[in-house]
């Protein structure tokens, strides 16, 4: 009760994500004694990194008042795609070089496809990506005849299994994207204009701001970061399953977003909230592991931490 | 004797820790028509949101037929019969009028909507209000003056017992105000309260009983209309003499800078032909709807013309769009401060630099320069406000507007298109804005000053274009410029179009 009251004193906005999260650690560290061992942390922050790198691209398509409900599919979709390029090329250093740009690419270009729809087509966000889901998932299964993407390189899952001062590549390629995407949302002209369609798209397009070709670029920067996320993944597995792989990734980024305090309506958000956000659903499936509940039962508790962050930004209104 | 109805018993209200009205005490009596007025920010809007239930007060207490408030819920003042027609609209875009009207109050038969009867008393009402518009017309194609029609339709719609007026006519034309007028009397003799709040004195002295002057929020006086003149209102709620409300006239200068040959947007206007001359301040009048909002749309580019040259210094350009628009020099502040104007959850410097950001941005943005550039502009234009970063959201509308004049200046513009720039503004306000566009054109930027109070456009302009019906009936000079003039072009009476 007295915290309850003692946080009203903060910017419950600002600080709340992050309260959540310390909350959260010392509970853990708590119910379990393995929670602080730096090979379980290490662990949680690896898994967090998939999905929150694209919850980094999903928080700037979310501030513009929109969503991208295609980004697991498009993970599948833009992995398979890199695998297959990675065997044509041979896996030496050079192919995996290839291999990375291909992935980016790839899911660039499905992003764009997202976002020339949503601008150009002026359908709903919500409408095009689902239907982009069922697309990317489908394509990637004909591809593969619903099988897997193997890779032949023994190089590339070195790299996906790799770390730089015992810390796994992917938390890096996390840490550093977050912090660019920072960068672009607080201290440049295209973060400040997704803030300002987010708010206010009429008053944008007076401003003379370029509403659609701002808003094509969120989907098309969702992709690219699908596209990271993707080759990260099909390198720590050395494949991509057609049908497993970026399963309900959506739901882990969007929810990421959401815990971080990113307002679905649009307008404003942080890239802190969603990091702090990803690393909240990391701690929570951690430790439903380690206290042997149900993995069925992830998902309801999942649900439930995302409905209550929820629930909490709306009673601060 | 007549009865007291509302009894505000020292009421104060502070937000942060900032009091935004102190101790206000008020008795309104029965069937009386009563006058709030003020500046921007002195404690008007903050006063009657209480009374309606929207804010609680800090400290005192509010009697309403005697008996004391202890719920402040919009619902709870509307059950005990106080209605408000709010200053910023409050009406859902993709329904229709009478959908509006009735919102959440909605006639039924057993299970289904009674939409006939919703129809007929929504036609009932507007035809009351003299309108044309429909019931069943979508607000999304209303016009401004219509949407404060149909609000004025919805706070009739339920019988109230005390009705509360927040600037009602700002966007209203003479005619129409008139009509308003009539029927607030009506409901007068019908023994409904009305507290009307606006910044036109002369309404105020022509229509209510009693006025409160509020400045700073702090009570200054409260007396009968008969007591008072516009002269000592106006005195009151400045707080010292006023000076002259506008500036001497500049001659412009002969050369032309834009030259508008038959625009035409298929369906609204028709072969708008004018030009504007380096330094000059042109007038825009007509009644609501006769596009001149829809002329400065598509100058800009936000209206796709079929028709049309414009030429700017004697070349023509095409301008397909705002980019295009204050990238060639010509700026435009919206009628529609916050629907197209400011973004109100946005502080000052993120609303200021919004049109011009590439000027603070070379990569990165640079804050210290935009702050540099808004602490300027909150110098210049007077902008009074707790903290540079603090949302618009919280701000009058006085320096809501002159933050967005800031917006649009900040692109340095050689063309200044300014629609309604003094739309539910104080006169204080309005005084800076007039000196300050004179002040432009004296540098020789030349200025398109659209506006329906006929005062400000005789007051201010070099000469004076008039429409009607989307057509342009006249362009008036020098003596031409005059109520009357104005009017006979306006109403179709004088000018072919």
């Amino acid at each position: 009760m007295k915290l309850s009251k003692r946080l009203k004193g903060f910017s419950a906005d600002k600080w709340g994500p992050l309260l959540a999260l310390l909350v959260l650690f010392v509970i853990s560290s708590f119910a379990s004694p393995y929670f602080l061992k730096t090979r379980n942390l290490l662990n949680i922050l690896r898994q967090v990194s998939y999905t929150g790198i694209i919850g980094l691209g999903m928080t700037f398509v979310i501030i513009t008042g929109g969503i991208d409900l295609s980004v697991g599919s498009m993970t599948a979709w833009a992995g398979g795609i890199s695998i297959l390029v990675l065997n044509a090329l041979g896996g030496g250093p050079w192919a995996i070089f290839v291999t990375i740009l291909a992935a980016i690419g790839v899911g660039m270009a499905s992003g764009a496809f997202n976002g020339i729809i949503i601008t150009k087509g002026r359908v709903a966000p919500f409408i095009v990506t689902v239907g982009t889901m069922a697309i990317f998932r489908s394509l990637t299964l004909y591809i593969s005849g619903a099988g897997e993407f193997r890779s032949q390189s023994n190089l590339f899952p070195e790299i996906g299994m790799g770390d730089f001062l015992g810390i796994p590549y992917p938390v890096w390629v996390f840490i550093g994207l977050a912090v660019l995407f920072w960068m672009i949302l607080n201290h440049t002209k295209y973060g400040r204009y997704l803030c300002a369609i987010g708010s206010n798209e009429k008053v944008a397009k007076y401003s003379a701001i370029n509403v659609d070709k701002i808003r094509f670029w969120a989907y098309s920067i969702v992709g690219m970061v699908v596209g990271v996320t993707s080759v990260l993944l099909a390198a720590r597995l050395n494949s991509i399953s057609s049908s497993g792989a970026g399963q309900s990734y959506e739901l882990d980024a969007i929810a990421a977003v959401i815990i971080g305090g990113t307002s679905m309506s649009g307008g404003s958000g942080t890239i802190i909230g969603t990091v702090i956000g990803a690393i909240i659903l990391g701690i929570v499936n951690n430790m439903l592991n380690m206290l042997g509940v149900s993995p069925y039962l992830q998902g309801t508790v999942k649900g439930l931490v995302i409905i209550a962050a929820v629930l909490i930004q709306r009673k601060k209104k | 004797m007549a009865k007291e109805i509302l009894k505000v018993d020292g009421i104060s209200k502070e937000f942060s820790g900032v009091r935004v009205l102190n101790k206000a005490r008020l008795d309104i009596q029965q069937g009386e028509i009563f006058g709030i007025i003020g500046e921007n920010g002195a404690g008007k809007s903050t006063l009657i949101k209480i009374i309606s239930g929207i804010y609680k007060p800090t400290e005192g207490r509010i009697l309403f037929e005697g008996n004391e408030v202890v719920k402040f819920t919009p619902q709870n003042a509307r059950d005990m019969g106080i209605s408000i027609i709010p200053q910023e609209f409050n009406l859902v875009d993709d329904l229709n009028i009478f959908e509006n009207i009735f919102l959440g109050e909605e006639f039924s038969k057993k299970i289904l909507l009674d939409k006939k009867r919703m129809i007929k008393r929504t036609d009932d009402l507007l035809s009351e209000l003299h309108t044309t518009i429909n019931p069943k017309d979508m607000i999304q194609n209303l016009s401004v003056a219509e949407k404060q029609m149909v609000e004025i339709a919805k706070a009739l719609a339920f019988e109230s017992k005390l009705l509360i007026m927040d600037e009602p006519t700002t966007v209203l034309t003479g005619e129409e105000i008139k009509v308003l007028f009539n029927i607030m009397r009506k409901l007068k003799e019908s023994g409904v309260t009305i507290i009307y709040i606006s910044h036109k004195l002369r309404e105020v002295k022509e229509i209510c009983d009693r006025v409160m002057i509020l400045r700073d929020g702090e009570q200054i006086d409260v007396s009968s209309v008969e007591d008072l003149s516009e002269h000592d209102m106006a005195t009151m709620m400045v707080g010292r003499e006023l000076s002259q409300l506008f500036p001497d006239k500049l001659e412009a200068q002969n050369e032309s800078v834009l030259e508008v040959e038959n625009l035409t947007v298929p369906g609204v206007i028709e072969d708008v032909s004018f030009d504007l001359r380096k330094g000059e301040i042109l007038g825009f009048a007509g009644l609501v709807g006769a596009g001149r909002t829809e002329t400065a749309e598509a100058l800009i580019g936000i209206r796709k013309k079929s028709r049309g040259r414009i030429k700017l210094n004697g070349k023509e350009v095409k301008i397909k769009n705002p980019i295009d628009s204050i990238e060639k020099g010509i700026a435009y502040l919206s009628e529609d401060r916050q629907g197209a104007g400011i973004i109100t959850s946005f502080d000052m410097i993120k609303n200021i630099t919004l049109s011009s950001l590439d000027k603070y941005s070379s990569g990165l943005i640079n804050h210290k320069k935009e702050r540099k550039q808004t602490e300027y502009y909150v110098d210049k234009f007077n902008i009074n406000a707790a903290s540079l970063k603090t949302e618009l959201e919280f701000f009058s509308g006085g320096n809501q507007q002159k933050v967005s004049l800031a917006k649009s200046l900040d692109t340095d513009p050689e063309i200044f298109i300014v629609d309604e720039p003094t739309r539910g503004i104080d006169i204080n306000a309005k005084r800076e804005i007039f000196y300050f566009l004179n002040e432009l054109a004296s540098k020789g930027i030349s200025c398109i000053f659209i506006s329906s109070e006929l005062e400000e456009i005789i007051g201010m302009c070099n000469r004076v274009v008039v429409m009607r019906e989307g057509k342009l009936t006249g362009i008036l000079e020098n003596e031409e410029i005059n109520e009357k003039e104005i009017m006979l072009h306006a109403t179709g009476l004088k000018g072919v179009a």
